[in-house]
C-alpha cells in the first residue's frame, strides 16, 4: 500500500457502506446489539481488513499473517461484517447475530467464530493480549503487526495503561492500537462520564508514538496506518476522531443507539440512507 | 516420624528450567515477584523467554493469554491472592473462556503466608478458580509432586492453576511417583475412615493416620492433588471401603474442596463426613505452624474430625 488512487479509496469506502449496511442488518435481525461504536469504526476495520492487514482465512492457522483484536468487543458486528466478506465464513450466516447456537456471539469468541483471534468483551483487556502475541511473534521471528482498536470508554479501565506501559517498556513497535474516539459511551460523553482529556498527551506520557487522523476519513485512515506500520522503536497509537452511529443520520452522535437495536421504520430509513436496501 | 523439608517454590523453579530446556514455546510472566515464585530460575536461563510485567496482575494474565494466542504456552506466576483475585476477571475472560495454553502456576496461597497477614492469606483461590470452566486445578502436597505437576501442566492443552504454599513442607512423595491429573493417589490404605487431604493437609492426614492406628482405627490416606477434574472414582470408592470421610484443605471452608467432595458423594455414595478447614474468617499475621494450629489445621483436629465420623456411621 505505497500509493493510495483515487479509485481504491472509492472501491474501499463502497466496501465500508457495505459492512454497515451488514451491521444494521444483523442488529435489526438480532433485535439488540450496539449499532453506534461498530459504524463510527466502520471505516477504520474496513482499511484495515481490505487493505492494510495480510490474512486470509486459508493461513489462519499460521502465526505469519497481521493480527487483530476488537478489544471494543461490543463492536463485534463490524468484525463479523469484515470477517464475512473476507471469506472467514458465509455472508448469509451474519443474521445468526446474537440467536441459539448462533457461532456469533454477542461479543467476539476465539472459541466459536472462524477467524475471530480473541474473546473479548469485558472492556479494557485486547491491548494487554495484543502486547502478548506482538512478544510471540517477535520471538518467532516474525515480522507481523497487531492491530488493537480499542474504545474511548473504555481508556477509563487501568488495565489500559498497565499494557500501555508494558508496550513502550518493551518496545514493542509492532504493535498498532487505534483509539475510536467517538465520544461517546452508555452514559453519556465521556468527557462528563469520566474525561479522557488530553487523551493524546497520555499516551506520549506512557511513551507511544501517537497519530491523529479523522477516522472516518478513508484516504486519511489509510495513510495514518501506513504512517503507523512504518514506526520503530516502540508502540504506535492512532487516536481516531470519528462519529458515533456514523452514516445513519439518526444514530449519529446520538448516545441512545450506543446499545439498541432499530425499529422496522429506523431500519427502512438507515438502509435506504447507507446505499442499500430494506 | 521425621520427614525432610522443602519448598514447592524451588521445585517450581527447577520444573521451569526443565521444561525451558525441553521446549522452546515456553514463557514465563511474573509481577515483581519472581524471586519469592522462583521463576527467577528461569529468568536467569533464559532471559529472552522471561518478561517482567511488573505490579500489574491484570495485565500479565491479558499478556499470557496473547502470548498463547501467538503460540506459546505460558506460565504466569504472583502470590495466589493477586492471580486469582485481583486478576479474577482476566483469568475468566482472557484465558479461561477462550480456552487458552496459559498455566498459572501461583505460591504463597492459605494461611501460611504467615507474617505478612490475612491481605496475603488466600482461602479461596480454589474456589474461584474451580468455579470457572475449562480450568484445571491442581493442588500439589509437597515438593516432588509440584515438580511433576508443574510438568504435566506444560503437556496438557488448556488453561490451568497450579497452587503453592510459602513455606517449606515435609515431603511425602517423590518424583519418580507417576502425576497423572485428575488422578488422587492413595498413600496409605485402610478400611474405618478416609482421610482426603489437599495440598499442605496431606502430611497431617498421615500423621492422624498413625495416631489412629494406635487406637485401633485403620485410616486411608488419600492426596487428593487434582481438584478438578475431580477424581470422583477414586472419591466414591474410599466412601464405600471406610463408610466414612474426612477432608482436610488449607483453604475456606465455604466452598472448598470438602465442599466438593461432598457433593459428589451425596450423588453417588451419601457418606457421613467431616471437614476440617478454615472456618470462614479472615487469618492473621504469625508463624506459619502457629498459624495451622491457631485456625484448626493440623493432624489435632484430623484425629478428632475421624473419631467423630467414624462414631456417626454407627
Amino acid at each position: 500500500m505505497n500509493s493510495i488512487n483515487e479509485e481504491r479509496v472509492k472501491e474501499l469506502e463502497q466496501r465500508a457502506a457495505s459492512l454497515r449496511r451488514h451491521v444494521i442488518k444483523m442488529i435489526h435481525a438480532a433485535g439488540s446489539g450496539h449499532p453506534g461504536g461498530s459504524l463510527s469504526a466502520a471505516d477504520i476495520v474496513t482499511a484495515l481488513f481490505f487493505e492494510v492487514m495480510d490474512h486470509s482465512p486459508e493461513r489462519f492457522e499460521s502465526q505469519d499473517r497481521d493480527h487483530f483484536i476488537l478489544s471494543k468487543g461490543h463492536a463485534a458486528p463490524i468484525y463479523y461484517a469484515a470477517l464475512a466478506e473476507s471469506g472467514y465464513f458465509p455472508v448469509e450466516e451474519l443474521v445468526t447475530l446474537r440467536k441459539l447456537h448462533s457461532r456469533l456471539q454477542g461479543h467476539p469468541s476465539r472459541v466459536k467464530t472462524p477467524g475471530v483471534e480473541m474473546s473479548t468483551g469485558s472492556l479494557g483487556q485486547g491491548l494487554s493480549v495484543a502486547n502478548g502475541l506482538a512478544l510471540a511473534l517477535r520471538l518467532q521471528n516474525l515480522d507481523r503487526k497487531v492491530y488493537c482498536l480499542c474504545g474511548d470508554g473504555e481508556m477509563a479501565e487501568g488495565q489500559v495503561w498497565e499494557a500501555a506501559m508494558f508496550a513502550s517498556h518493551n518496545h514493542l513497535d509492532n504493535v498498532i492500537a487505534i483509539v475510536d474516539r467517538n465520544g461517546l459511551q452508555i452514559d453519556g460523553r465521556t468527557e462528563d462520564v469520566m474525561a479522557l482529556e488530553p487523551l493524546a498527551d497520555k499516551w506520549k506520557a506512557f511513551g507511544w508514538n501517537v497519530l491523529l487522523v479523522d477516522g472516518n476519513d478513508m484516504r486519511q485512515v489509510l495513510e495514518t496506518l501506513n504512517k503507523a506500520r512504518q514506526h520503530k522503536g516502540g508502540p504506535t497509537v492512532i487516536v481516531a476522531k470519528t462519529v458515533k452511529g456514523k452514516g445513519v443520520s439518526f444514530m449519529e452522535n446520538n448516545v441512545g443507539f450506543h446499545g439498541k437495536s432499530p425499529n422496522e421504520k429506523e431500519y427502512e430509513q438507515a438502509m435506504r440512507e447507507l446505499g442499500g436496501s430494506a | 516420624m521425621s520427614w525432610a523439608m522443602e519448598s514447592q517454590r524451588k521445585n517450581y523453579g527447577k520444573a521451569l528450567v526443565e521444561l525451558g530446556k525441553r521446549r522452546k514455546d515456553v514463557v514465563v510472566l511474573d509481577a515483581d515477584l519472581s524471586g519469592s515464585t522462583r521463576t527467577v530460575e528461569f529468568k536467569t536461563a533464559y532471559p529472552e523467554r522471561f518478561f517482567n510485567c511488573g505490579i500489574a496482575e491484570q495485565n500479565m494474565m491479558g499478556t499470557a493469554a496473547g502470548l498463547a494466542v501467538g503460540g506459546m504456552t505460558v506460565f504466569a506466576s504472583t502470590f495466589a491472592v493477586f492471580a486469582t483475585g485481583r486478576a479474577y476477571d482476566q483469568v475468566r475472560q482472557s484465558i479461561a473462556y477462550p480456552d487458552l495454553n496459559v498455566k498459572i502456576v501461583a505460591s504463597h496461597a492459605g494461611i501460611t503466608v504467615g507474617g505478612d497477614g490475612a491481605s496475603h492469606q488466600t482461602m479461596e483461590d480454589i474456589a474461584l478458580m474451580n468455579a470457572i470452566p475449562n480450568m484445571t486445578v491442581i493442588v500439589p502436597a509437597d515438593g516432588p509432586e509440584t515438580y511433576n505437576a508443574v510438568l504435566a501442566v506444560a503437556e496438557h492443552r488448556g488453561p490451568a492453576y497450579v497452587r503453592m504454599g510459602r513455606s517449606d513442607v515435609p515431603i511425602i512423595t517423590s518424583r519418580d511417583a507417576e502425576f497423572k491429573i485428575g488422578k488422587a493417589s492413595i498413600l496409605r490404605d485402610g478400611s474405618d475412615v478416609a482421610l482426603v487431604g489437599v495440598g499442605q493437609m496431606v502430611a497431617p492426614c498421615l500423621l492422624a493416620a498413625d495416631a489412629l492406628k494406635a487406637k485401633g482405627i485403620s485410616a486411608r490416606v488419600i492426596n487428593l492433588s487434582t481438584i478438578k477434574p475431580l477424581d470422583v472414582a477414586t472419591l466414591e470408592k474410599a466412601a464405600r471401603d471406610c463408610g466414612c470421610v474426612v477432608t482436610a484443605e488449607e483453604h475456606n471452608i465455604v466452598s472448598g474442596v470438602g465442599t466438593l467432595v461432598a457433593a459428589a458423594l451425596a450423588e453417588r455414595y451419601p457418606t457421613p463426613m467431616e471437614r476440617v478447614a478454615m472456618q470462614d474468617v479472615f487469618g492473621q499475621s504469625g508463624e506459619s505452624d502457629e498459624l495451622m494450629r491457631e485456625y484448626g489445621l493440623s493432624e489435632k483436629e484430623v484425629i478428632a474430625a475421624a473419631i467423630k465420623v467414624t462414631e456417626r456411621k454407627k
